[in-house]
């Protein structure tokens, strides 16, 4: 269902969800990521952080320096006035993998998965242009949609305690990269040796919300 | 310089958080009790967000200059030269003398020190974020033989610095305020007047990143699953098993559990100040009203 206007949920009394819907949708995604723009480029000094996620914007502000109800006042207003800036445009990035083998350990799973063959789950799993629907879990870590559905397995019934960084994993509809070596529980099919998260950097993630991904194999198996 | 002679445990250096970040992933981190924190800043002359020492466990430093310091957050002692000395009170530290800090039973301590912990800022702040191994003291908790640096003076005589107090109360009511929401619709009626009327125990998994509650379960009325979004700080999670999880300074981002109802930013801090063991209650803020 899509909220006309989005709703101004309360998160405690220094937060408020604006919800635009409660599905999973491009059009509603874009607007998320285009809001959270129209927002940040208003640089309202009691603006903590902006979150966006799939169909959802957290606002964080600071309770000392705005009154909650001012906040929902000001963020009504404006979600209600037109854009400001130009519509919101993704950039293109393609990312070397390496799928398969010691790097990629659930591949042949995928193609038991699938019935597939390993060459197919990987030309399959490249062939999509993925869109950045948020950035969450860990820092530079994008949710990557959507998976095709021959190979949107489920995730591991037990997680691994350890995922080595640039792994590219499939968890249901979504795939994704581990920016850091971390627990999970995602189908593992290759990794990467970019980095997708470096503090040093400006800007430090590699993937932004609203950006397109492919993954471009990187030998033949 | 401070000099660490016995670093404790994930002992690591917090200043007032690292905003701005999160919708690239990064946690807020910072220190578990913020108003601690700025206490012990204010006390030794610093801006009140500067970077301090996050202190759990048992701890020893040296002063290797002339310091001023103040100690405060959960109940602890502290001894300087071999003095023991009052918390929430700022104090000379002569160059080479002995500075013991150990909690009395848990909770989180802040060490403030006239000029900040001088590390480098990684994305606008010096807060450590162990799990992504970045901010503070290159992105690790305090070891043995760590040299801290320390910004320079702005004040003339330490010695007469010292002294000053802050006087602190303990909150007239203990119990821990909430909003409801922002999922509040996603349980059964009765599952807010539980969550403010059952006692709840801080459970052994309890850290900077969240608290696991145990007590009476929290049903929720609809199955599924909500589309992940973004969680602040305090926001109470209720995970399968209806047993709530507390996010805290280094919580996650985004989470894909429905939240019942959420502390209140000034209150965050008395719930960090539990230990595992220890029960709260819950009660509602002043309800806000959503549209």
């Amino acid at each position: 269902m899509i909220y006309a206007p989005p709703r101004l949920v309360p998160a405690g009394d220094a937060a408020i969800l604006i919800e635009f819907a409660d599905e999973i949708d491009d059009a509603i995604n874009d607007r998320v990521h285009a809001c959270a723009q129209t927002l940040r480029a208003q640089n309202h000094p009691a603006v903590r952080d902006l979150i966006p996620a799939y169909a959802s914007l957290l606002v964080c502000f600071d309770p000392e320096q705005i009154a909650f109800a001012k906040m929902r006042v000001w963020l009504r207003q404006a979600l209600d006035a037109p854009p400001t800036r130009a519509p919101f445009a993704p950039r293109r990035i393609e990312i070397p993998t390496r799928y398969g083998g010691a790097e990629g350990p659930d591949l042949a799973f995928l193609a038991e998965f699938s019935g597939l063959t390993e060459r197919q789950v990987v030309e399959l799993h490249a062939s999509v242009e993925y869109r950045v629907y948020l950035i969450g879990f860990a820092p530079g870590f994008a949710y990557l949609g959507s998976v095709p559905d021959a190979i949107a397995a489920p995730r591991l019934a037990t997680p691994r305690t350890r995922v080595p960084v640039g792994s590219v994993g499939i968890a249901g509809k979504q795939t994704g990269i581990y920016p850091l070596e971390s627990p999970g529980g995602w189908r593992i099919i290759g990794r990467t040796t970019w980095h997708l998260f470096d503090p040093a950097c400006e800007p430090p993630a590699l993937l932004q919300p609203g950006d397109r991904v492919r993954f471009a194999p990187l030998s033949a198996l | 310089m401070l000099y660490v002679i016995e670093p404790g445990i994930l002992t690591t250096i917090q200043d007032g958080g690292r905003w701005g970040y999160q919708a690239l992933g990064v946690p807020v981190s910072g220190a578990m009790d913020g108003f601690a924190l700025r206490a012990a800043n204010t006390l030794v002359g610093n801006a009140p967000n500067a970077a301090g020492i996050e202190i759990h466990s048992p701890m020893v430093l040296r002063a290797e200059r002339a310091h001023l310091l103040a100690l405060t957050g959960a109940a602890a002692t502290w001894e300087i030269g071999g003095h023991a000395l009052p918390m929430w009170m700022s104090v000379f530290a002569r160059p080479g003398t002995r500075i013991a800090i150990a909690p009395k039973r848990g909770g989180w301590i802040y060490l403030a020190v006239h000029g900040g912990i001088e590390v480098p800022r990684v994305l606008g702040s010096r807060s450590t974020f162990l799990r992504g191994k970045f901010g503070g003291l290159a992105g690790r908790a305090l070891a043995a033989e760590d040299e801290l640096e320390i910004g320079s003076a702005h004040l003339n005589d330490l010695v007469a610095a010292a002294g000053q107090r802050l006087e602190t109360r303990p909150p007239q009511d203990s119990k821990i305020r909430v909003t409801p929401g922002p999922h509040a619709d996603w349980f059964a009626p009765a599952a807010l007047a539980t969550l403010t009327r059952a006692e709840y125990r801080v459970t052994e998994n309890a850290d900077r990143m969240g608290y696991r509650l145990r007590g009476a379960p929290l049903p929720r009325a609809r199955t599924g699953e909500l589309i992940s979004c973004g969680v602040p700080l305090g926001a109470i999670q209720i995970p399968a098993d209806g047993q709530p999880i507390v996010l805290m300074a280094d919580h996650q981002t985004t989470g894909g559990y429905p939240i019942l109802a959420t502390v209140i930013a000034s209150d965050v801090r008395h719930l960090a100040q539990h230990s595992p063991g220890e029960y709260v209650r819950f009660a509602l803020a002043d309800t806000i009203q959503a549209d």
